[in-house]
Parts: structure tokens; C-alpha cells; sequence
């Protein structure tokens, strides 16, 4: 699978080369059990997150029940595609980050940029270590600011790269759901209209990607919190006369 | 007072004739003249409250903790030398977070009570290092329940319902044994607690004092939160 392959031609000369703990190991190489888009728009209160409970083992739809958003402190959401034990791992350390914070007891609480921040050094560094997390990120919150309530979404990926958006989409989301937040987001959505534009974007994926399955969870964080929805399906249409009748219009049995 | 331990007390690793390591007897002196520490074990929960002697007018009112949360179950409140206090709370965070990345789950409050005793005693044992200057009341609620521990200068770490450290520990004790601890819930256990620290206070010989109070209980999820007590200054004043 070439696509899963980093494309900078480190596995050419091998991490063998690179790996500081001795000869003979090797590093992350290539993702076994994955979990597929993740879709996010800022609305009106907050950010909105959804993603479906998949995860893949190769071309296996192994694992149907799988909650890959979830809330980190008071104020943000993160919701991963990727590697999952690597985003476990990544919760552990979240969970470090924000037990320690919360100790402190001064006031103050990690909000989303900082924590988007930490997310960036850690998955940079991993890169540079040529042994990565092999997760896209998607980091989204709000937090009382200079000028009042401010909504923050963001992501990152393996290797490093971040940056901050209206709309992010990881994974095939980036080719199939991006054109349409692109086309059909706008400022101050209600959580109403920001629900129909992921389904939107999310029917899309399932009818398109192969590695997505028909159960979905939303999930918004506002000033009140998070919020994670009980997992539910969408409608899909199959009745096309071309699925009705494969074979009608071809010539011999084959 | 007692007995002065004349060549026996210049180093932690001397006995004395009769038995006594009085480095550790020094260090319990600097815990006994601090502001007192109180942690009574309700039904639902535990409360501590400490009595900060204020040294300086100018100093910011809420500053100098004294009460530290070691992990998000489990409070600790140190009587004597501040500094020695904060390097306690410091290993007890350090102990509890590693204990979870091996262990996968957060320590128990007796397992962090151990660890606390075993750090504290460590430095008793050797003549590079000196002895805390400094007891110490941990509080915490698991899976077994809200449980009271109090750690000496000695390393000695037992369980209580009630404990109290610093000047006026003997009169909190006389307090604490007054009070029917297995019926109270800890929203009355903070206002006893806070009595029990005003009544100890001697206005002509100690300076003015602000109280820090803190609970883990049912009603604060299992979580360690401190309890903010402006009120209790309309209550006692009126």
C-alpha cells in the first residue's frame, strides 16, 4: 500500500539507520488498526465534531464501536483518524497534561490553542525521531479570551503539519467533505444547520469511502462543555435502476 | 523541656543511650510551633483545614497554599517548615503519577500514605541528608472508601478518623473527639473544622491567620476541591 508509505523516502534508507535503541529495531513503519475521516466546522455556540465508530484492520472492517472523539479538560474536543493505539497513547498523555494542570489549582485551565500547541510539539518531535504517531488530529474548543468567547479548531498530522481553519476534515474527508464545508460553511451557523452540513458531508464519505461504516457520532463543545452523542445511522439510498438490475445491458454472462 | 541530647543529637545516624534519635525529635519541635493542621474523616468524606499564620501584613491574601491536591482524589496538608512541605507534596504527585503510567489505574490513598512514609523515613536514615522538618495529613477517598492518614517527621505513617498537627493540636484532638465523626457529612464537617481551627487560635500570642479548607466527599464528586470560606467570617464575627 504505497499511499501508507510517508512520502519523503525515509523508509528507503530505513529507519534501521535512524533507530537510536540498537540494532536490529525498527520503528513505526506502517498503520494496522485505523480509523477513518473526522469532520469539524465551527457554529454559532462552539465546534462541532463527527466521525463514525469504525476501525479498520487493512481492508477489514474490524471494529464497529469505536469512540474516536473525545473531550480533553474543560474546554476542547479531539478527534483522531489513524493509528488507534497511537491515539490511545495520545489520550494518556493528554490525560497527563491535564491531571498536572488541574493540580496546579490557580485558576486557569488548558484551553484549545494550548493544547493544539502541545499536540504539535509531540507529533513534530515523534517525526523527527523518524518514529511518528501515525494519526491526523482534529483539535477544537472554546475558551473565554481577551475578547470574550473564542472558538478555535484546528489540526495536525503525522508529520508535523498544523494549522487552524472554520472547517477541518481529515483523511478522504479532505477530498470529499472539504469542497463542500468550502462551499456551503458560513459564520454563525446554528447547531441545527452546522448538524445538516456534517451529515451532509458525512453521507458523502459513506457512500464513497470504503473504509467508513453507517454509524456516526457527533459531538460540539461549547462554553457549557462537551457534549458526545450516542452513536446513530443515516439513510442511504440504494435504489438505483443500475444496483436494481447489475447485469441487465451486458453481453454474456461475464 | 526534655532532655537535651548533649552529643547524641549532632547527627541522624547517632542513637542515643536511651534509645532516641533526637534529630528526628529536633525536626518533630519544628512541626509542634507551626500553625495547626486538622483532617477529621466524615461519613461521605474528608475535610483538612490548616491555620496559615499570616507573618507579614503585606502579604496577598490566598497566597502561600498550603493545602495541595497530590491527584485528583487525594489532598495533602503539610504543619511546619512551608518549604520541607512543598518538597513532600511534590514527591507524593510525582509517586501517584507514576504509579498510574505502570499501573493503569490511580493509586490508592494507603499505596500513596506508604510511598509519603517511606520518602519522609529515607531521609532519616542517612547523615548527608536532614529530616523533614515537616508532618503531614493525607486525605483521600477510593475505592475503599475516604481514609485520614498522618505522616511524621519519623517516616511513621498510621490511619485516623481525626488528626491534627502544630500548636494547637492538643486542644483540636480534645475538639475533634467531641464530634460523633461517623454521622457527620462533610458540608458540617468543613463548619466544625473551621470552628475547631478558631477555637485553637490564641488572639493575644498569635498573629492574625487565614484559614484554608479543603474536602474530598461524595458531594465533590471524589474529587479533591478547595473550600472557599469567606462566609465563615460573617459566621464567627457575628
Amino acid at each position: 500500500m504505497a499511499w501508507q508509505q510517508p512520502m519523503d523516502g525515509s523508509h528507503a534508507s530505513g529507519s534501521k539507520v535512524a533507530a537510536a535503541d540498537g540494532p536490529g529495531t525498527q520503528r513505526t513503519q506502517y498503520p494496522y488498526v485505523t480509523g477513518t475521516s473526522v469532520i469539524a466546522l465551527k457554529y454559532k455556540d462552539g465546534v462541532i465534531m463527527a466521525c463514525d465508530t469504525g476501525a479498520s484492520y487493512g481492508s477489514t472492517l474490524r471494529y464497529k464501536s469505536v469512540e474516536r472523539i473525545k473531550a480533553v479538560g474543560k474546554h476542547s474536543l479531539i478527534g483522531a483518524s489513524g493509528e488507534f493505539s497511537d491515539f490511545q497513547e495520545i489520550l494518556r498523555y493528554l490525560d497527563e497534561l491535564t491531571l498536572s494542570d488541574h493540580m496546579w489549582d490557580d485558576g486557569n485551565s488548558l484551553g484549545p490553542k494550548e493544547v493544539h500547541s502541545y499536540l504539535t510539539r509531540v507529533m513534530y518531535n515523534r517525526r523527527n525521531k523518524f518514529d511518528p504517531l501515525w494519526n491526523s488530529l482534529v483539535l477544537g474548543g472554546v475558551k473565554k479570551g481577551p475578547k470574550g468567547e473564542e472558538k478555535y479548531l484546528g489540526m495536525v498530522n503525522m508529520i508535523g503539519t498544523h494549522f487552524e481553519e472554520n472547517h477541518i476534515a481529515t483523511g478522504f474527508g479532505n477530498h470529499l467533505a472539504i469542497p463542500i464545508l468550502r462551499a456551503e460553511w458560513c459564520e454563525d451557523m446554528t447547531f441545527e444547520e452546522a448538524v445538516k452540513l456534517v451529515e451532509k458531508c458525512l453521507l458523502v464519505l459513506l457512500y464513497r469511502d470504503r473504509s467508513s461504516i453507517n454509524k456516526f457520532q457527533i459531538a460540539k463543545i461549547t462554553t457549557e462543555g462537551a457534549t458526545i452523542y450516542p452513536p446513530y445511522s443515516l439513510k442511504t439510498h440504494w435504489g438505483f435502476a443500475a444496483f436494481e438490475n447489475p447485469s441487465k445491458g451486458a453481453v454474456g454472462s461475464w | 523541656m526534655s532532655s537535651i541530647g548533649t552529643g547524641y543529637d549532632l547527627s541522624v545516624t547517632t542513637f542515643s543511650p536511651d534509645g532516641r534519635v533526637f534529630q528526628v525529635e529536633y525536626a518533630t519541635k519544628a512541626v509542634d510551633n507551626s500553625g495547626t493542621v486538622v483532617g477529621i474523616k466524615c461519613k461521605d468524606g474528608i475535610v483538612l483545614g490548616v491555620q496559615k499564620l499570616v507573618t507579614s501584613k503585606m502579604m496577598l491574601e490566598g497566597s502561600n497554599r498550603r493545602i495541595h491536591s497530590v491527584h485528583s482524589h487525594s489532598g495533602l496538608a503539610a504543619a511546619g517548615l512551608a518549604a520541607d512541605g512543598r518538597q513532600i507534596v511534590s514527591r507524593a504527585k510525582s509517586e501517584a503519577a507514576s504509579y498510574e503510567k505502570v499501573y493503569g489505574e490511580p493509586i490508592s490513598v494507603k499505596e500513596l500514605a506508604d510511598r509519603v512514609a517511606s520518602y519522609v523515613h529515607l531521609c532519616t536514615l542517612y547523615w548527608w541528608l536532614r529530616p523533614f522538618g515537616c508532618g503531614v495529613i493525607l486525605g483521600g477517598y477510593d475505592r475503599d472508601g475516604p481514609q485520614l492518614y498522618m505522616i511524621e517527621p519519623s517516616g511513621v505513617s498510621y490511619k485516623y478518623y481525626g488528626a491534627a498537627l502544630g500548636k494547637g493540636r492538643q486542644a483540636a484532638k480534645t475538639e475533634i473527639e467531641k464530634l460523633k465523626l461517623p454521622n457527620l457529612t462533610c458540608r458540617e464537617g468543613i463548619v466544625e473544622v473551621a470552628k475547631i481551627i478558631y477555637g485553637v487560635h490564641d488572639e493575644a500570642k498569635d498573629k492574625a491567620f487565614e484559614l484554608e479548607l479543603s474536602w474530598i466527599c461524595d458531594e465533590s464528586n471524589r474529587q479533591h476541591q478547595k473550600v472557599l470560606c469567606y462566609s465563615f467570617v460573617h459566621i464567627f464575627v457575628s
